[in-house]
């Protein structure tokens, strides 16, 4: 915590106490969803993470958050927060201007195993809607990386066309990088939109992918539940599929118990799980 | 093995709180409970369990973590000051000594809990065995043994006198700071007593409690899915007193305080048996009070065993079984499951 301000004689570090961060950019992405990029007051990186890890975004007096850390390790400049607006604290973040601080601790939780088990692997990632936010993470990971990795698909659905974040991105690094495919669609017809139409878990049984694939997918529970239906009819096995859960948290270091489901805690122990790994806990995600 | 004769306690604690804060069960507009000791206490020994446990004095029921000021565009943070006083709980049960070990495993291990360390570096327990354990005690069950506490000294009330015996470093530096209140004492009192309480305990209703299907070896699922949670929670009103009596319990919250010239970012406890303690944007996942009343004893009999090598977050005390407005307890459901032939 360099850039603590504080005038403290017996000043110590905790996982709870945050550190500032100044919010350089904000990029609206739909119309509820905005990107914002944060760095420490000094300008440096706040801290380094992996993908698919969380932070815990807060403004004094509103409330603060776990949200999924978007931005790619490989960018040695800031982190980036996707953040949908549906509440108290995602309303004051999506009406601040650039420039103004927060405060961000973290990273917390496990990570995408990007450096082990997918390394070598043809990917085949899933998303839907803002799931898309963590799984950005590990797409940027794997471009900034390519020669560690096999190929890549794409599958990525939301409500509308106005309704795709990242898109700027999709067209032109994702759809332009070396041996990826990108499918994209949205829920129901649209003016302008000569993409495809249908659901994520119709569109992923139209194209019917290979099994020689690590599977990461990433929506709201109903699509996760129909691509993992889907996936599996296609032959996947269920440890070829990552996920991640979300749940309510307030520590982020398994302590205050909120996000406890059977001997697990979503914080410390997840958020990603492989989906063999589900089976063997409550279903109560 | 030292003594004391029980008319000097006053003085005992007067020279105890010379040097440190001190907390003891004190009688206070007819509740007992933990308090800080001052002349004008009424200090009760005799009830033998406070309200709420002293687990209060390690882990605040409300804490503030670190003040915040905003000055335009700008936030500067300053984390609260850690406890840097030794202080002294003078009369901790064996059950609640041993609830603390149960809080350590969740606030010691890493990420270490700086505030919580902090107390238990500096407090200083002075327990106090239990003459007369009481018919809603099963400590013994968790492998508790109420005749003798686990604690920095221990004491024994035996007629006009308490037994002083410490048993570590910070026992004896308490010891040598009381020395001149206290004379030499030969054991035979305190093993009689000893005797005399282990023999209470065999007779207490709960004391042959089966654990059996519990713990770290419990198959997790079947415990999970077992019809018995769907009849058992009906009568819980989910008030969430369980929660706040016992001395294991450590979820928490983190909230704001707006002080008018800042805001002060506290936790407090609360409780998995609250509506919306699980309760986020996308949505609840335990929106039945069916399933949080699962949770809390799942994760005190179960989950929380087969994370920390079998210890259960329950160490027996007994106050969720006086407590609760309706009698649901833990006991009911090691019951209704040892009925159930533990499925």
């Amino acid at each position: 915590m360099s850039e603590c301000t504080c005038n403290h004689d017996s000043f110590y570090e905790d996982t709870l106490i945050p550190k500032v961060g100044v919010v350089t950019d904000i990029r609206q992405e739909t119309p509820d969803v905005k990107t914002f990029r944060v760095v420490a007051p000094d300008g440096s990186k706040l801290f380094e993470h992996m993908p698919g890890q969380c932070a815990m975004v807060s403004v004094p007096g509103v409330g603060e958050a776990m949200f999924s850390i978007t931005s790619s390790p490989t960018n040695k400049e800031f982190q980036e927060f996707s953040i949908k607006k549906c509440g108290v604290l995602t309303d004051y973040l999506h009406a601040m201007e650039v420039g103004e601080e927060i405060t961000v601790r973290g990273p917390y939780g496990n990570n995408f195993p990007v450096e082990t088990e997918l390394k070598g692997k043809n990917l085949l990632f899933i998303a839907g809607g803002i799931g898309l936010a963590p799984l950005r993470s590990v797409i940027n990971y794997v471009l900034d990386n390519r020669e560690n990795y096999g190929t890549v698909d794409i599958l990525y659905g939301s409500r509308s066309a106005d309704d795709l974040v990242q898109l700027k991105e999709i067209q032109e690094v994702w759809m332009k990088a070396p041996n990826v495919n990108v499918y994209l669609t949205i829920d129901r017809e649209q003016e302008g939109w000569d993409g495809h139409v249908g659901f994520v878990p119709s569109y992923l049984k139209e194209i019917g992918f290979d099994t020689n694939k690590v599977a990461l997918i990433c929506g709201p529970p109903i699509m996760i539940k129909f691509v993992l239906q889907g996936l599996q009819e296609m032959g996947f096995d269920k440890k070829q599929i990552i996920t991640t859960l979300e749940l309510r948290m307030k520590c982020g270091v398994g302590k205050c118990g909120r996000c406890n489901i059977g001997s697990k805690y979503v914080c410390k122990d997840g958020p990603v799980f492989h989906c063999d790994e589900l089976d063997e806990i409550p279903a109560e995600y | 093995m030292y003594k004391i004769n029980k008319e000097n306690l006053s003085a005992l604690f007067s020279c105890i709180a010379d040097a440190n804060e001190l907390y003891v069960p004190c009688n206070i507009n007819g509740s007992v409970n933990f308090a800080a000791w001052d002349e004008e206490q009424l200090v009760d020994l005799d009830t033998l369990k406070t309200v709420k446990s002293p687990k209060d004095a390690f882990f605040p029921q409300s804490e503030t973590l670190y003040s915040c000021k905003r000055n335009g565009k700008k936030l500067s943070i300053t984390p609260e000051e850690l406890q840097n006083k030794d202080f002294v709980v003078f009369g901790m049960k064996a059950c609640d000594v041993r609830g603390l070990a149960v809080l350590d495993k969740v606030f010691l291990v890493d990420p270490v809990d700086s505030y919580y360390k902090a107390r238990r570096e500096h407090g200083i327990i002075v327990s106090l065995a239990c003459s007369q354990p009481e018919e809603a005690c099963f400590c013994n069950v968790f492998g508790i043994d109420a005749s003798q506490p686990e604690g920095d000294v221990v004491v024994y009330m035996i007629g006009d006198e308490m037994y002083w015996n410490a048993v570590t470093e910070k026992g004896e530096k308490l010891t040598k700071q009381v020395a001149s209140l206290l004379t030499d004492a030969d054991e035979a009192k305190v093993e009689a007593q000893k005797a005399s309480i282990k023999e209470i305990v065999s007779r207490l209703p709960y004391s042959s409690l089966s654990l059996e299907g519990w713990g770290k070896d419990a198959v997790l699922l079947d415990k999970f899915n077992s019809p018995i949670w769907e009849e058992l929670y009906k009568p819980c009103l989910a008030c969430g007193t369980c929660t706040f009596v016992c001395p294991t319990c450590q979820c928490y919250d983190i909230k704001d305080y707006n002080t008018g010239n800042g805001v002060q970012r506290y936790r407090c406890w609360d409780s998995c048996m609250y509506s919306d303690f699980t309760m986020m944007a996308h949505g609840n996942n335990r929106t039945s009070q069916m399933q949080r009343y699962r949770q809390r004893f799942m994760h005190k009999l179960v989950y929380f065993p087969q994370n920390n090598d079998g210890m259960y977050s329950c160490v027996g005390c007994g106050r969720c079984v006086d407590k609760c407005p309706i009698g649901l307890n833990i006991v009911k459901v090691i019951k209704a499951f040892e009925k159930g032939g533990n499925r």
